[in-house]
């Protein structure tokens, strides 16, 4: 029976070891431990959520680069399109431009040839006109009875004068 | 493998039959009732082993106060070696066939009388305790001091045990019991305690020095665990439960005039922590007394038919002590989580507040 009698002394011994460790143990061990450990999952825990966030962000990035990168694309486009159209419309007007004054300058040749074949016509009158009065001069001046001799006479005034008709 | 393990099987049966020959004829019938309980129990010296019937041991102080002596110290190794009816300054070992105090030291007064005196030997019991303690703080200061020095690194592999073995306890029985603003509270002791339970229960597996004394199956040593576990209940219990205890929520008749429940309610404070006292105490000794039982049965059977039956039954019982061990490792760290869960259990309906 005497192993279910607590021994006093042992008791004592127990005591002692027990609550000095117990007291050692929560004064400097446990906290420690378990609040290191605390500490690190919390830090786990923010650095999972922070590292979340950070990953949105970048993906926000990233459809900001597609959106700005489309953007420009479609205003590269646009102004390719724009300058081409340009260049259209600037040759058209070139065109335009180069038409109206081909054909202002075909109407000022025109003109002036007009002019010019009216003057040389009032010269050419004029040259028939002195050629005539110089022939009936000169007919006057030889009076002639044969009518023959006049025709021949005529046709050598007129001989005489060729250069000057066809000039 | 298979004749490797035949061979093994052979030759531990030669061995055995041959040394069972060897000194069935020379050692009178072993005493098993001493035998079981001298390794066991507690004890005034470390007993190694016996080399040419000389027992080498460690002496242990003892510490006596006698009430007509006075104080006494000095070394066990005085008394253990005392021959019969031989007495060191007044005290002797009483025998373990002894009715009164076997195996307890006693003090022959000058009356003639044999009295127990106040006995606070540093005995082997003593020694186990004090040894689980220095290996406690051993183990786990070192790894508080790393994670105090450096609070953010990265835990080494020790600390990442230290970790593991403390989480263990933490999330697996103490969070679970008690609310979760105690719990800093009542940790240190709990993990305390589970650690002292689990390393008592393991070092007294191991069957040589220093380790093997018989800790937590000594009632001395749960007895103390339990009142700790009392205390923490019942002294930092809340109003809330002391109100359940002393005023419960049962028709009038059962309190008032002869306050029925209340005196149910407190001895049940006393049962919590006296079925734990029981339950540790009982589980760990009897473990080691089946190891004991199955050593001893070698000798018995050898003793009483003969050194060829013994050396049959070495081999059943070396087999059958290896399983025990085996489920004692096992038992070891269950009696420790039982015991530490019962204690957050009470400590958590302790500290419940009241429901709204």
């Amino acid at each position: 029976m005497e192993l279910f009698l607590p021994e006093s002394g042992l008791m004592i011994w127990m005591l002692i070891g027990f609550l000095i460790v117990l007291f050692i143990l929560a004064k400097v061990g446990w906290p420690m431990i378990m609040g290191a450990v605390t500490k690190r999952n919390q830090h786990i825990s923010d650095s999972l959520v922070a590292a979340k966030e950070a990953n949105e962000a970048l993906a926000g990035i990233e459809a900001a680069k597609e959106k700005a990168l489309a953007e420009s694309q479609a205003e590269q486009i646009r102004m390719i399109n724009e300058s081409q159209e340009l260049k259209k419309q600037l040759i058209e007007e070139a065109k335009a431009e180069a038409r109206t004054e081909a054909e202002k300058i075909v109407a000022d040749a025109r003109l002036k040839i007009q002019k010019e074949q009216d003057e040389a016509m009032a010269q050419i009158k004029a040259e028939v006109i002195t050629l005539s009065v110089d022939i009936a001069e000169k007919l006057l001046q030889r009076e002639l009875s044969d009518k023959e001799a006049q025709s021949r006479y005529i046709e050598e005034i007129l001989k005489e004068e060729q250069p000057r008709i066809e000039a | 493998m298979k004749h490797l393990f035949r061979h093994i099987t052979l030759l531990l049966l030669l061995t055995f039959v041959g040394l069972g020959t060897l000194h069935a004829e020379e050692k009178e019938p072993l005493d098993v009732k001493s035998f079981i309980f001298g390794h066991t129990g507690d004890g005034y010296c470390f007993h190694i082993t016996e080399i040419k019937g000389k027992p080498v041991c460690v002496w242990l102080p003892v510490i006596v106060h006698s009430k007509e002596s006075g104080w006494h110290c000095f070394s066990s190794k005085h008394v253990c070696e005392l021959a019969e009816g031989e007495t060191y300054q007044g005290f002797f070992i009483a025998p373990m066939t002894d009715p009164k105090h076997p195996g307890k030291l006693v003090e022959v007064t000058s009356s003639g009388e044999i009295k127990r005196p106040f006995d606070l030997s540093f005995t082997k019991n003593a020694f186990g305790i004090f040894l689980v303690c220095g290996f406690m703080l051993a183990f786990f200061l070192p790894a508080a001091k790393k994670y105090k020095k450096n609070p953010e690194g990265t835990p080494t592999k020790y600390q990442g045990l230290v970790e593991w073995l403390t989480y263990m306890v933490l999330d697996g029985i103490i969070s679970p019991s008690i609310p979760k603003s105690k719990v800093p509270k009542f940790a240190p002791y709990l993990l305390t305690v589970f650690f002292f339970i689990f390393f008592c229960n393991l070092f007294g597996l191991i069957p040589f020095f220093p380790f093997g004394a018989n800790v937590t199956g000594n009632l001395s040593i749960t007895l103390v665990l339990a009142l700790c576990t009392y205390v923490a209940v019942n002294i930092f219990g809340n109003r809330h439960y002391w109100k359940d205890i002393l005023w419960p929520d049962v028709p009038m008749f059962l309190k008032f005039p002869i306050p029925l429940m209340p005196i149910i309610e407190l001895i049940s404070t006393l049962t919590k922590p006296f079925a734990l006292m029981i339950r540790l105490f009982a589980n760990i000794l009897a473990g080691h007394i089946i190891i004991m039982v199955l050593m001893a049965l070698i000798f018995i059977i050898g003793g009483m038919y003969g050194a060829g039956l013994g050396g049959v039954t070495s081999i059943i019982s070396i087999f059958m002590m290896v399983f025990m061990t085996a489920l004692e490792c096992l038992v070891a760290y269950i009696q420790a989580y039982v015991f530490t869960m019962l204690s957050s259990i009470f400590i958590g309906m302790s500290q419940e507040e009241t429901e709204s």
